[in-house]
C-alpha cells in the first residue's frame, strides 16, 4: 500500500544540484508538498525536497522559520497534515518515529539529546538496536548468541567511535563530556543505526571556529566513507556554503529558494528573508 | 577495550551474587547447627519473597523510570493463584518442592498476564498517571481477591464474585479461597533453599536484562524518550517488556510469601506494602541492584527485630530511614566517604609498594 507511487530517479542536471555520480539511483529522500497546522498557526507548507543518495543539502533560515519542525515531520515525530514524505522510496504516513528511523533515517538534535546516564559506548549500542540480532529470551538467559551479538555490537561500536575519534573516551560517562564532544557522539549514534540518509539539527551550534572546520571535514568524510545523504539545519553560514551541495532557504515555512551555495548567496528573496528589504 | 568493558559491569555483578551466596551459606550453616532462634529462622522465607519484590521493582523504578504503586497487587495475585493451586495439587503432586515450584511459576506467569493486560492501557500514561493507575490496580486487587471465593468438588473448580458466602453447592464440595477470610489452613511448603534459589534466579534474569540490548534500550527510555525513538526503539514494548518481567517476578515471590504462611488475606497486599517496597528500593538506590538486596533484608528484619519496643519501633524505623537517606544523598558524607576510600586505596598501594620492595 505504501509503494503505489511512482519512484523517482535522480535527474541530472534538473536544477543543476544533483551530483553526477547519483544520476539514476533512486531517491532517498522525496519530499511531496509537505504541511503542518498546529491548530489555526500553519507552521510549515508546500515543502518540497529531495535528495540523492550521496547528497549533502543544508536547509537554512530565520529564526523561527520552521526548521527543525521540517526535521521532525520528515522522522514522524509530527504527523503531517498534508503532504507525504518517502524515505527510500516508502511513504511513512502514519507511522511512529521509531518505525521511521528502521525506513534508514537517522537525526541528531539541536538540544542535545543523548542518554546521559550511560556510557558513551553504550550510547552507541542502543543506535544500534535494531542492528543487533539477540532474542529477548537469548538476553535474559545470556545464551551463546547473545555474547556472539554482543562482540560483534562493540566491535562495530568501537570502529564507529574511532571514526569521529572518540575512542578512547568509550567508558566515559556521556552526561560528563563537553558539549562538542557529545554533538559528536549524538552524530555516532545516528550513523550507528545504518541509515541511508542521516539528519543533523544544527550540529556546530557551540562549537568554537577550529571545532567547527573539524566538523565540516567529518561531515564530508561521513558522506564519502558510508555512502549516506546528510540534511543539515546550520545558522553557520560559513559550514553550510563550504559544505553543502544544495541549499533550500525556508521563511515562514515556506521554502523560498532552492539551489547551489552560488545560487543561495546571490537570490534576493533570502537576501530579504535574512537582512530585510532595501529602502528605497 | 574487551577488559574495560567486562570489568565493571561484570566485577559489580560478580560481587552481587558472591554477596547472596555467601549470605545464603552463613544461614543455613547456622540454622543447620541450630544456632538460630526461631523468630530468625521465620524471617529468612519472607526476606527472600522481599528481595525479590525489590529487585523486580528496581527494575521498573530504577532501571525503565517508571513508577509503580502497586507492587503488591502482583505480589497478592501470585500468593493467592499459587496458594490455590498447591491446595488444588496437594494430592496429585507429592513432592512439596515441586509443588512449590509449580506454584511459584503459575502465579508468576498469572501475574505477568495481569500485567500484560493492565499495561496495554497503563503504559500510554506516564509519570504521576501510571502512578496513580498502579496505586488503582493495587486497591482493585485487594478488594476482588476480598471478594472472591474459590473452591472445588466433584465436577471441578468453582470461582465466584460475591459479598457473603455462597451456599456449597455439589458434592465434596470446599472453599480453599474464601473472601475477606481468605485462606486457612495451608500446608507451608516454602522453605529457604527454594528462597534463595528464587533470589538467584530473579538476579540472574534481572542482571542479565540490564545488561543486553533489551537492558540498554529500557535505560535509553528512561533517560531520553524522543532520542529512543529516533533510534528506532519501541518505546511502548520496553516499557512493557519490563513492566511484564516485573509483574512475572513479584507473582513468583508471592507466591512463595503464601505458602510460608499457614493462613493468608488480602488485607495484607495493600498500599503499605507497596510502599514498603518502594521504600527498600530508593533506600538501596534507584537502579543499584546490591542495593535492593541489602536494604530489602536490613529494612525487613529492622522493624520485626524491635518488636519488643512495640510504639516506639516505627518512631525508630522513620528515623533510621531518615538518616540512611541522608547518607546516602548528603554531598558533605559524599565528599568525606571518598576521602577515605581515597585514603584506603593509598594506604592500600603502599603495602604493595613496600611488598615489591
Amino acid at each position: 500500500m505504501n509503494n503505489h507511487y511512482p519512484k523517482k530517479t535522480v535527474q541530472v542536471p534538473t536544477f543543476n544540484t544533483y551530483r553526477e555520480t547519483d544520476a539514476g539511483k533512486p531517491l532517498v529522500l522525496d519530499v511531496r508538498n509537505l504541511g503542518i497546522d498546529f491548530g489555526g498557526l500553519t507552521a510549515v507548507d508546500s515543502f518540497n525536497v529531495s535528495l540523492g543518495p550521496t547528497e549533502i543539502c543544508g536547509l537554512i533560515g530565520p529564526n523561527g522559520a520552521g526548521k527543525t519542525t521540517v526535521f521532525n515531520l520528515l522522522t514522524g515525530v509530527y504527523q503531517p497534515t498534508r503532504g507525504s514524505v518517502l524515505v527510500n522510496g516508502i511513504d511513512t504516513k502514519g507511522m511512529s518515529a521509531s518505525k521511521v528511523t528502521k525506513l534508514g533515517i537517522a537525526r541528531t538534535f539541536q538540544n542535545i539529546r543523548l542518554f546521559t546516564d550511560m556510557t558513551v559506548l553504550d550510547n552507541v549500542k542502543v543506535g544500534m538496536h535494531n542492528q543487533i540480532k539477540c532474542a529477548f529470551l537469548s538476553s535474559t538467559l545470556h545464551l551463546p548468541s547473545y555474547y556472539a551479538a554482543e562482540r560483534k555490537a562493540n566491535q562495530r561500536a568501537m570502529e564507529l567511535l574511532d571514526f569521529m575519534g572518540l575512542a578512547e573516551l568509550a567508558d566515559q560517562k556521556a552526561g560528563s563530556l563537553p558539549y562538542g564532544v557529545q554533538r559528536r557522539l549524538e552524530i555516532v549514534r545516528a550513523l550507528a543505526t545504518n541509515p541511508s540518509i542521516i539528519l543533523l539539527d544544527e550540529p556546530a551550534a557551540g562549537m568554537n571556529p577550529s571545532e567547527t572546520t573539524e566538523l565540516m571535514h567529518q561531515i564530508r568524510r561521513i558522506r564519502d566513507t558510508f555512502h549516506i545523504a546528510i540534511f543539515l539545519i546550520e545558522h553557520d553560514m560559513n559550514l553550510v556554503m563550504n559544505v553543502c551541495e544544495t541549499i533550500a532557504v525556508l521563511n515562514y515555512g515556506r521554502l523560498i529558494a532552492k539551489g547551489t551555495p552560488e545560487e543561495i548567496r546571490q537570490n534576493p528573496q533570502v537576501i530579504e528573508a535574512y537582512l530585510g528589504k532595501e529602502d528605497a | 577495550m574487551k577488559k574495560t568493558l567486562l570489568n565493571k559491569n561484570s566485577r559489580t555483578n560478580l560481587i552481587t551474587y558472591l554477596v547472596v551466596i555467601v549470605a545464603f551459606a552463613v544461614m543455613q550453616t547456622l540454622s543447620s547447627q541450630g544456632k538460630l532462634g526461631s523468630a530468625v529462622t521465620g524471617y529468612l522465607v519472607p526476606v527472600c519473597c522481599y528481595i525479590v519484590l525489590a529487585v523486580s521493582l528496581n527494575l521498573l523504578v530504577g532501571i525503565c523510570g517508571e513508577l509503580s504503586l502497586g507492587h503488591a497487587g502482583f505480589m497478592g495475585v501470585g500468593a493467592f493463584s499459587g496458594v490455590i493451586l498447591a491446595t488444588m495439587l496437594k494430592d496429585s503432586i507429592p513432592s512439596p518442592v515441586l509443588r512449590l515450584v509449580l506454584a511459584m511459576v503459575f502465579g508468576g506467569v498469572l501475574a505477568g498476564v495481569l500485567g500484560f493486560l493492565i499495561g496495554i492501557p497503563v503504559l500510554r500514561l506516564q509519570g504521576d498517571y501510571l502512578a496513580i493507575v498502579t496505586l488503582a490496580f493495587g486497591e482493585i486487587m485487594k478488594n476482588l481477591i476480598g471478594n472472591m471465593y474459590v473452591g472445588m468438588d466433584d465436577s471441578g473448580f468453582r470461582l465466584v464474585l460475591a459479598t457473603a458466602k455462597p451456599k456449597l453447592i455439589g458434592k465434596g464440595h470446599k472453599w480453599i479461597l474464601s473472601g475477606a477470610m481468605g485462606i486457612t489452613g495451608i500446608k507451608r511448603i516454602s522453605t529457604f533453599a527454594v528462597g534463595f534459589g528464587l533470589v538467584l534466579f530473579t538476579l540472574f534474569v534481572v542482571l542479565n536484562l540490564i545488561n543486553s540490548k533489551e537492558g540498554r534500550a529500557i535505560k535509553a527510555v528512561r533517560d531520553n524518550r524522543i532520542a529512543a525513538q529516533s533510534v528506532g526503539i519501541n518505546v511502548t514494548a520496553f516499557r512493557m517488556k519490563a513492566f511484564v518481567v516485573s509483574a512475572f517476578l513479584a507473582g513468583m515471590a508471592g507466591a512463595l510469601y503464601g505458602l510460608n504462611f499457614s493462613s493468608l488475606d488480602a488485607s495484607k497486599f495493600n498500599f503499605n506494602t507497596s510502599i514498603n517496597i518502594l521504600v527498600f528500593v530508593v533506600l538501596g538506590g534507584m537502579g543499584n541492584i546490591l542495593g535492593s538486596v541489602i536494604s530489602a533484608t536490613v529494612l525487613y528484619i529492622l522493624p520485626e527485630a524491635m518488636r519488643g519496643l512495640r510504639d516506639y519501633r516505627m518512631i525508630i524505623y522513620a528515623i533510621v530511614l531518615i538518616l540512611v537517606m541522608l547518607f546516602t544523598w548528603s554531598p558533605k558524607v559524599k565528599e568525606y566517604t571518598s576521602v577515605l576510600a581515597d585514603r584506603c586505596k593509598r594506604m592500600f598501594s603502599h603495602k604493595k609498594e613496600a611488598a615489591v620492595k
